[in-house]
């Protein structure tokens, strides 16, 4: 697409939120040591869990594969520390509810995994060897969404990949982890880059980064001077690392209503996944650890820590210096899209990008008893996905199920402006997410029945023949 | 460590601070020189009118919320905007027992029996206005300052036109210009440009608000730059009747500047919610009220048309939100493949 049309085929909506990045930004990743028991659950990805491979009383490395599946759309986790498997049951999981997860002692040697070996260098090896060698390190979409990125990486035939984008845009308020890779280990995401568009045989690599963070662009720009990698500056604002409005923003390409980056020829990946990538190929070390940004007015020193996997939420936290003051609400990720946590028992796992910490004040606020609607369409102007938000949560709280489907409510990307703008506190997006769901719900149900239908059809054909 | 409780809630976990109280202060303060501005001008009488509209409409948004047990949202200034905007619409020699009617039957007709805020279809000021309008016809025509003695506009081409049609609104004075046959008195020599000045800095022939033309486009530019209101609607409609006027051969700017225009297309028609809701919405919203407005002005009995035109509109807001949605996501590229 020329740039000429780049430039005025642009996502308007988002919103300018305040970024509260400078209490992190300056801080360098600090490496912290694990505590003496970590909790690794076995579901850190999108896709089917994974089955444990060790046991109550199994000996483990740090890398040692503890959990894995046959299944294609899943990605095995690895043990961050050595030691002994105290326990192989379920815990609090930072997505919600209890899951499964093996529970190891950690003997504070970290010996690695015996069988462990660098992998054969990525130059050489052909895409499918890549691809098998991402998905046994474990890893997984970093910016939260944890899609494991070997089958992001596998493009079918009729939708060849052009552009691989590495999205530092990092646009949630709180967190800097991204850019204090993009400053301190830049190198390794530009290989981590070149890894990838080798992987998908795509020419084209693009880094982008927010237009404030002029630190990191210089950093990437000078690291991949001569390599022919493009570094994109974007306007600051949320929600410009979205994905669908990151493509649209960077190469002016739509993707399709209910479709992939990989329709319009796009890669994404984030900048911790790119890191973590060829981090793997350099040191042959599993996804077993992460930077998570621990912020947020409650904590008394809030840092960039490079944290194994599977230590919890409450011993981060105490290495920032524990809590200033009793936190109010605990999230995981961004205050944006981030999960609120119901206790900090619950582990850091590969897609914990942040643990936010608010105070009290920060934490309350009043949901309203039923969704009032000023018709301000503050919402509507900020939608990136130029939808009718505040029609989506009427309809839904009304239960017209039509009415959402004909304002594109699958559309809907989640990211909360709508209900960071409203005047009336209107609990939009929470709406929203309750309308895809029941949509969702009776999708299966109908295809159920037409299903069972189709079966008594074939009976019914059997009885008249005989 | 110490158990205390999480707040557990779904995701943003932070919100903006705009609500609607500081929005409905923000149109008040917009509004706020030209109300006292006109109170200097017109004095004692206008600020009766003032009272009782604004007291009328208070009132019967609170015994409406009473008597239907629902929480009381005095506080959230919307009341208290409908009653000042009610009354900037009125003559200001108006008896105070209409201007209360008026306030009553603002909020009481115009809003809370459709359920409130946010539910109401036409604009809660103006379904006042329109049935103290249609009920006290003559008050209302006939209720406007006579007393040239203005220092400000105070000009020998002023002087002039007074001395011409005392007591009549320039748009009527100039509906007899332009279209004398059904006029039972045409001034002659009177020309829309001697009522630039007057109707921009000091005009005494108008509803209280109407008594200068730059406070209001003040307190628009305001509204407008801290994003209180967009710019499309009172910049389509304004601009429709300014180029339909033209069209016709009359003065586009006496007619935008004169009647009720600027404060309809400013304060009136932008309301959030008798107004669509996506930008192509308001864009023809802006398109259709100003050609109603043309119409009405020209072509009917009135010389104003402003109010009906928004309340006309108003009832079209629910079809334009319908059918006139924001470009789809998506949707290019779905075309492109013959999707």
């Amino acid at each position: 697409m020329s740039k000429t049309l780049r430039l005025f085929h642009r996502i308007r909506g988002g919103i300018y939120p305040p970024r509260n990045k400078h209490f992190t930004r300056e801080r360098p990743i600090l490496k912290i040591e694990a505590p003496e028991r970590v909790v690794i659950p076995l579901q850190q990805h999108i896709g089917t869990p994974c089955k444990p491979r060790v046991k109550k009383g199994d000996e483990v490395g740090v890398g040692t594969l503890i959990g894995d599946a046959e299944a294609y759309v899943s990605s095995p986790v690895h043990s961050s520390v050595s030691g002994k498997v105290a326990q192989v049951a379920p815990q609090p999981h930072p997505l919600g509810g209890d899951k499964l997860a093996v529970i190891i002692e950690n003997d504070g040697l970290y010996t690695p995994d015996p069988s462990l070996r660098a992998p054969y260098p990525w130059r050489e090896m052909p895409p499918e060897e890549i691809r098998k060698a991402v998905r046994s390190a474990g890893i997984v979409g970093m910016g939260g969404a944890t899609f494991p990125t070997h089958v992001k990486l596998s493009p079918p035939s009729d939708s060849p990949i052009d552009t691989v984008i590495i999205n530092g845009s990092e646009c949630e308020p709180y967190l800097t982890s991204d850019f204090r890779l993009l400053v301190e280990e830049a190198d390794l995401v530009v290989e981590g880059l070149n890894i990838i568009m080798k992987a998908v045989g795509a020419g084209k690599g693009i880094v982008a980064i927010a237009d404030k963070k002029i630190e990191a662009i210089e950093n990437v720009e000078a690291t991949a001077r001569g390599t022919g990698i493009e570094v994109f500056p974007l306007k600051t604002r949320y929600p410009a690392g979205a994905e669908k409005v990151l493509i649209t923003n960077v190469l002016g390409r739509e993707v399709p209503s209910g479709g992939l980056p990989m329709n319009v020829g796009v890669v994404v990946n984030n900048v911790g996944t790119s890191h973590a990538m060829a981090h793997y190929f350099a040191a042959g070390l599993p996804l077993v650890e992460r930077v998570v940004t621990v912020n947020g007015s409650a904590v008394v020193n809030p840092s960039n820590l490079m944290i194994p996997l599977g230590t919890s939420f409450s011993a981060a936290v105490e290495a920032c210096g524990g809590f200033r003051e009793p936190p109010g609400k605990v999230i995981m990720g961004g205050p944006m899209m981030g999960l609120a946590q119901y206790t900090l028992d619950v582990p850091v796992i590969k897609g914990t990008s942040g643990i936010l910490a608010l105070s009290v004040e920060e934490a309350g606020y009043r949901i309203p008893t039923e969704p009032i609607c000023i018709r301000c369409g503050r919402c509507v102007d900020a939608c990136p996905m130029n939808l009718v938000p505040t029609y989506l949560a009427s309809y839904t709280h009304a239960g017209k199920w039509d009415e959402l489907r004909r304002f594109n409510i699958l559309d809907c990307i989640e990211c909360g402006c709508c209900t960071y703008v409203c005047p009336t506190k209107n609990p939009i997006v929470q709406l929203v997410k309750t309308g895809k769901a029941e949509l969702a719900r009776m999708k299966r149900r109908e295809d159920k029945r037409k299903e069972e239908l189709a079966a008594v059809d074939a009976e019914g054909g059997g009885d008249d023949g005989e | 460590m110490t158990e205390n409780k999480l707040v557990v809630s779904t995701s943003p976990h932070i919100r903006d601070t705009a609500n609607t109280r500081k929005i409905m202060l923000q149109v008040i303060i917009a509004l706020a020189p030209a109300t006292i501005y006109a109170l200097v001008i017109f004095g004692l009488p206008a600020f009766w009118v003032l009272l009782a509209s604004i007291s009328g409409a208070l009132l019967g948004e609170f015994a409406m919320q009473k008597g239907r047990r629902l929480p009381v949202t005095l506080s959230d200034g919307s009341a208290f905007l409908t009653g000042l905007l009610l009354a900037l619409t009125l003559p200001p020699e108006l008896p105070w027992w209409i201007a209360l009617v008026g306030g009553l039957t603002a909020t009481i007709l115009g809003k809370q029996i459709f359920g409130g805020l946010g539910h109401n279809i036409f604009n809660p000021a103006l379904v006042g206005r329109a049935v103290v309008f249609v009920s006290w016809a003559s008050y209302m025509t006939t209720s406007y300052f006579k007393s040239a003695a203005i220092g400000i506009a105070n000009t020998s081409a002023h002087q002039h036109i007074v001395d011409l049609v005392s007591g009549a609104t320039p748009l009527a004075a100039m509906k007899a210009v332009y279209d004398p046959a059904g006029a039972t008195f045409v001034p002659q020599g009177l020309n829309a440009s001697n009522y630039y000045k007057p109707l921009l800095l000091a005009n005494p022939w108008g509803c209280i608000g109407e008594v200068s033309a730059l406070l209001l486009i003040l307190g628009g530019l305001y509204l407008i730059a801290t994003r209180i209101i967009d710019w499309r609607i009172p910049l389509t409609y304004v601009g429709t009747v300014a180029v339909l006027t033209a069209f016709t051969g009359r003065d586009p700017l006496f007619y935008t500047l004169s009647g009720g225009l600027l404060i309809g297309a400013i304060y009136m028609a932008t309301d959030y919610t008798t107004s669509p809701l996506s930008s192509r919405g308001k864009v023809i919203f802006g398109l259709g009220l100003g050609l109603m407005t043309f119409l009405l002005r020209f072509w009917s009995n009135n010389p104003e048309g402003v109010m009906f035109s928004i309340l006309f509109m108003n009832g079209m807001v629910p079809l334009i939100d319908r059918y006139i949605l924001p470009r789809k996501y998506g949707k290019l590229r779905c075309a492109e493949e013959g999707g």
